[in-house]
């Protein structure tokens, strides 16, 4: 009961709170601290509806005994970070996303390739990749290498698609202009067309950071060794030991916002020229 | 029209280089049992026989439009070996994930649109929920929510709405926010309420915006429906048929499931295009 209390009346401070925060000038600082008021809010209401209500770890685990679960398992932890995140996702985002880059330069240098491939690359990037998982397990075996590789297909297209339309996105003037300075193909390319390309290829960098966490974590599934986050949350949950899947949850969440985070402040420095981040 | 051509030969391109890669994974095998059953082998043979196994490790497209023909049009519908079954399992979790996902994406976009507190506090969590590979999460939600009582459709359905939802807030904050301050002002002037203001200024600029997040969150949700049943023990659905040949090493079972998905996701997509086309050009937008 005291729990339920508790809860309660955190909620209602909580908003009461953003609200006044909500009401003051908006600036850096209450802009950053709204959305941190109100995500302490839910953790807050979180462990105390757990404990209040009683609900079994089972169905829902406290933040308190997820977080107590994270600093005793730490290695296991770390252990499956390196192998799905830095093996199966980092890898398969380079190689990748290079991939898609050379073939977009290359797309780009033929017109008739760009208006085939491009209609196709759409189709594809809108369809289910995530299930060729199984069959490049059978391929390439259940290690890391694997994962690289449905990592590979997951990024490919929606990053060739944004790096073709951002090598498209220089005007005719600006093009000209390079004409007259007697510039040629690669000078072009390096100089004015990259450059201006660089808003979409961030765009194409930032929507596969999160489609390669997927692809590592859900190849898993299919089979993987006996470490790893997808395997580690298949075999928890069979086990019911919902805390270390939790543990895997919030590292997973970290990993994807770190990854997301540092590919914005990329971003931000390369694209500084950019309307949208001058603003 | 004028893309045909390269579209097509594009795709003859990837079939051919398909077939090509056919023989050269499944090559090792027929070498193999040739060999022990001691007999020559020309190139011919070889290259037939490459795209004639049973369980290769690529089929041949030939074998993938066959198994595909045998499994929808040859099969009666309510037959658990009729991929149409399947799809149908796979679809109907995926359009009930889609319309929640959609349903809730548009409440919380006009929360955050007309509740500065909203936006200010929820906008930074729902980008921040999709870092979050939710997909890695997917089964163990269908696990708690089997113990929970919920099973079949609905918890398969929620990964979809946790899903679709995302590209319909983002998508829909931008289209509500879309009427420029004159256009607002025009509305003020002539005594408009919040609610008319919504109805016929906000609401109609929306709705390119719309559509455009609503054939992603389509995809999106397929994707969810097929990841929801992989956990569920292999019963029925597409994810369920993936997850079966991969276990049996039925690949050409496996490559026409994944056709299948193909279809079922290009074919809602269209019809999500087609809706798009008919509304905008009843409102004089397209």
């Amino acid at each position: 009961m005291m729990w339920i209390l508790l809860g309660l009346l955190a909620w209602i401070a909580g908003s009461a709170l953003n609200v006044w925060l909500a009401r003051r000038p908006r600036s850096r600082a209450t802009s950053l601290a709204v959305p941190v008021v109100f995500g302490v809010t839910i953790i807050v209401v979180w462990e105390a509806a757990v404990r209040g209500f009683g609900i079994s770890p089972v169905l829902l685990p406290a933040p308190s005994v997820i977080a107590a679960r994270m600093a005793s398992s730490g290695s296991v932890l770390w252990e499956d970070f390196v192998q799905t995140v830095v093996k199966g996702a980092l890898t398969g985002y380079v190689m990748g996303c290079l991939a898609a880059f050379v073939t977009a330069i290359v797309v780009d240098r033929f017109d008739f390739l760009r208006r085939g491939l491009l209609p196709v690359g759409n189709f594809v990037a809108a369809l289910p990749i995530i299930g060729t998982a199984p069959i490049l397990v059978m391929w390439f075996g259940f290690d890391w290498q694997s994962k690289a590789a449905v990592v590979v297909i997951m990024v490919f297209f929606p990053m060739l698609v944004n790096t073709v339309e951002g090598l498209r996105d220089t005007s005719a003037m600006q093009r000209d202009l390079m004409r007259t300075y007697a510039a040629g193909y690669w000078t072009t390319l390096l100089k004015l067309r990259l450059p201006a390309a660089m808003p979409f290829i961030f765009n194409g960098l930032k929507i596969a950071t999160t489609l390669a966490l997927i692809g590592a974590i859900v190849a898993e599934f299919f089979g993987s060794p006996i470490r790893g986050m997808g395997f580690r949350i298949s075999t928890s949950v069979g086990l019911l030991q919902l805390d270390l899947v939790w543990a895997e949850i919030v590292v997973a969440a970290i990993a994807g916002s770190a990854f997301y985070g540092g590919m914005a402040l990329l971003e931000k420095a390369v694209t500084f020229w950019h309307p949208s981040q001058r603003g | 029209m004028r893309n045909l051509i390269p579209v097509l030969t594009v795709v003859a391109v990837i079939v051919a280089i398909w077939y090509a890669a056919a023989v050269w994974l499944n090559a090792q095998w027929v070498l193999d049992t040739a060999a022990r059953q001691d007999r020559e082998i020309g190139t011919s043979e070889l290259v037939l026989e490459t795209w004639s196994q049973d369980k290769p490790r690529l089929p041949a497209p030939h074998q993938v439009v066959t198994e595909l023909w045998e499994t929808t049009v040859e099969k009666n519908i309510t037959s658990k070996r009729s991929l149409v079954y399947h799809a149908w399992v796979t679809l109907s979790a995926t359009l009930a994930g889609f319309a929640m996902g959609t349903a809730l994406g548009v409440a919380l976009a006009v929360g955050i649109v007309y509740v500065r507190v909203m936006d200010m506090s929820v906008m930074p969590w729902v980008i921040a929920s999709q870092t979050i590979p939710i997909l890695a999460i997917a089964p163990m939600i269908i696990v708690v929510l089997n113990a929970m009582g919920l099973s079949g459709l609905l918890p398969k359905a929620m990964i979809s709405m946790y899903l679709s939802f995302f590209p319909v807030v983002v998508g829909m904050v931008k289209g509500l926010r879309a009427p420029s301050r004159m256009q607002l002002d025009q509305m003020r002037t002539w005594n408009a309420t919040q609610g008319q203001e919504f109805l016929r200024l906000r609401l109609p600029s929306s709705m390119p915006y719309l559509f455009a997040s609503l054939k992603i969150a389509m995809a999106a949700s397929l994707v969810g429906a097929i990841v929801g049943e992989l956990p569920t023990g292999a019963v029925a659905g597409l994810g369920a048929r993936l997850l079966a040949g991969s276990y049996y090493g039925q690949t050409i079972q496996i490559w026409s499931a994944l056709f299948m998905a193909a279809i079922v996701a290009a074919a809602m997509v269209g019809l999500i295009g087609l809706v798009q086309r008919l509304t905008l050009k009843r409102m004089g937008m397209a």
